[in-house]
């Protein structure tokens, strides 16, 4: 295996190529025989899924099926909680990232998140955007990229008179926006969500769904939701996950987003869209 | 007899199916104002017990304090005496044991917080760190006379006396250090990291930052107990009576509380006020020390929000 350690790797990124050889999908990521253990405790066994380019796909489940676990397994954030072994392969543009010899900085630059709670840095605006790009060295101009970033995350306008202002000087939504413009700053090919409104009131809540299916234009997007009509207005496909009796997280459905909520394949899905459960 | 509920406001009842009702208000009223009064008879004792002791201290000491007293040598004689040796001392050491015991101190928490495994090593040395800053410090100055002073060949000097008291704060720093970096919230961590910063750019940028108040704060603050301890330079033996200024770490050296100490031992009355004059010396450096902590962290505060 080659390492990926060294500087660029374009190969990480998939390219028309790489598209052209998956045939019509154009699938960025892949999950293949996942599974996933907090210490003995197993959390996710056997998660398959295509996760196609340029559309947003949501994860909805009960409480406990590890949707935020699945969704963290993409950017490696698992392996910095001790303990936890990751069995079976995630796939990102053609190349499996769940490997001792790929980097795990050089993944999360490739695939950006936003967590569930807003958590800019005790800094400025500014510097909360330009953190990504100064961490990965680089060279060009920074206003640009702070302008752009903030403009594709649509808080430019709120924020341009004040950007030496603190972050945390702003509300939870356009604090949100901002974590959101802090990852878009290092331009990655994913933004995984994870829960990113659960923390927000309904209008700001409106504004990150707006957001969410702009930039789907552009990238990528993995949203973690508890919330069914969430996943629905996002959505352009959802995987629906439960919980065994176990305690183990599993991927029962995974299909365009209208067709799950209208007409689900599995009894287990229909019980959970139609509230019968969890 | 138990109450007839009405319709208005419903009384509990003074008895159940499962027992008897007590509910002593007045009791328990009068006990909630009892211990609040307890409280605050403690706050005010403290602040009496410091009030009475620096007006003393101040009554006694402060028409000492004067240029003569800062800018002269020890001497025999009460009215010709000076600390200027001890207070140059007292400066030089602080230097030079903030020199060493901050990089250590802060190197280790950052060590023990952000890097080490969670293993039953680690908690053993994090437990015997802490364990470390509650031995006495004459123990210090005895490691700090065979270590330093004649294994190192360094003799009764400065440095030598500054490394026994960077060993003897080190625990200290290194304890206050690792509160102040596990107050970060690991949200910040999980940012940085899924930014595609490496762990040290994440420490750098990010936690250290945001733990700086708190270090600094805890830093002083052990230097403040540096500047104020006795015995471990006693017992390497820093010297009494030094009539020059340290001019390098090589050099001998004395410090205020070793003054202080050897004046007030000496029977003539003249003596007992240059110590009462020397304790306001240093309880100024110390209010000095302790106010550029305070001033520190409000200033990284509000940088921060």
């Amino acid at each position: 295996m080659i390492d990926l350690r060294v500087r660029e790797r374009p190969d990480l990124r998939p390219t028309a190529a790489a598209a052209a050889s998956n045939g019509q999908t154009d699938i960025v990521l892949m999950a293949r025989g996942l599974s996933f253990w907090y210490g003995d405790t197993q959390v996710l066994d056997g998660i398959e899924i295509d996760v196609p380019g340029r559309q947003v796909t949501a994860i909805i489940g009960p409480s406990g099926c590890g949707k935020s676990t699945f969704l963290r397994c993409f950017n490696r954030m698992n392996e910095l909680v001790p303990g936890t072994r990751v069995e079976g392969a995630v796939v990102f543009g053609g190349r499996q990232i769940n490997d001792r010899a790929v980097d795990p900085v050089e993944v999360r630059r490739r695939i950006g998140m936003v967590f569930q709670k807003p958590n800019p840095f005790p800094k400025s605006i500014y510097d909360n955007v330009a953190y990504g790009p100064r961490v990965n060295g680089f060279r060009g101009s920074m206003d640009d990229i702070v302008e752009s970033s903030l403009r594709r995350a649509a808080l430019w306008n709120e924020v341009k008179d004040d950007l030496k202002k603190s972050g945390l000087a702003l509300s939870g939504g356009q604090q949100q926006r901002l974590c959101i413009a802090r990852a878009l700053a290092v331009e990655p090919d994913v933004l995984l969500m994870d829960e990113p409104c659960s923390a927000l009131d309904p209008i700001a809540t409106t504004r990150i769904e707006d957001l969410i299916r702009e930039l789907c234009e552009q990238l990528t997007i993995v949203i973690v939701t508890h919330n069914m009509q969430q996943a629905a207005r996002v959505s352009d496909r959802t995987a629906f996950f439960t919980v065994t009796d176990a305690g183990c997280g599993i991927l029962v459905e995974h299909s365009e987003t209208q067709k799950l909520f209208t007409s689900p394949a599995d009894e287990r899905t229909e019980a959970y869209i139609t509230g019968r459960f969890g | 007899m138990s109450a007839a509920p009405t319709a208005a406001a419903p009384a509990p009842p003074s008895s159940t199916a499962a027992g008897v009702w007590r509910p002593r208000k007045t009791l328990r009223r009068w006990l909630g104002w009892a211990f609040q009064g307890l409280t605050i008879v403690s706050t005010l004792l403290g602040l009496a017990l410091l009030a009475a002791l620096l007006f003393d201290v101040f009554r006694d000491g402060a028409g000492q304090v004067d240029g003569h007293f800062l800018s002269s040598y020890p001497s025999r004689f009460p009215e010709q005496a000076g600390l200027r040796s001890a207070l140059l001392g007292t400066l030089w050491m602080l230097g030079l044991t903030a020199v060493i015991a901050f990089p250590l101190g802060v190197g280790a928490s950052i060590y023990l917080e952000e890097y080490a495994p969670d293993t039953w090593l680690t908690r053993f040395i994090q437990l015997n760190i802490a364990n470390l800053a509650g031995v006495p410090s004459v123990v210090y100055g005895l490691l700090g006379l065979g270590l330093f002073v004649r294994w190192f060949g360094l003799g009764r000097s400065v440095l030598a006396g500054s490394m026994t008291m960077a060993l003897l704060i080190l625990p200290l720093i290194i304890v206050a250090s690792r509160e102040a970096l596990r107050a970060v919230p690991d949200s910040l961590r999980e940012g940085a990291f899924a930014l595609g910063a490496t762990r040290w750019q994440m420490v750098r940028r990010t936690v250290l930052p945001a733990a700086a108040g708190g270090i600094l704060t805890g830093t002083i603050l052990a230097l403040a107990r540096a500047i104020g301890e006795t015995a471990p330079l006693i017992t390497i033996g820093a010297l009494t009576y030094i009539a020059f200024d340290p001019q390098g770490p090589m050099d001998l050296f004395t410090v205020l509380p070793i003054q202080i100490f050897n004046w007030v031992s000496l029977p003539q009355k003249g003596f007992a006020d240059l110590a009462a004059g020397g304790i306001v010396v240093l309880l100024l450096v110390l209010l000095i020390a302790n106010a550029a902590a305070v001033a520190l962290r409000y200033r990284m505060q509000r940088r921060l929000q």
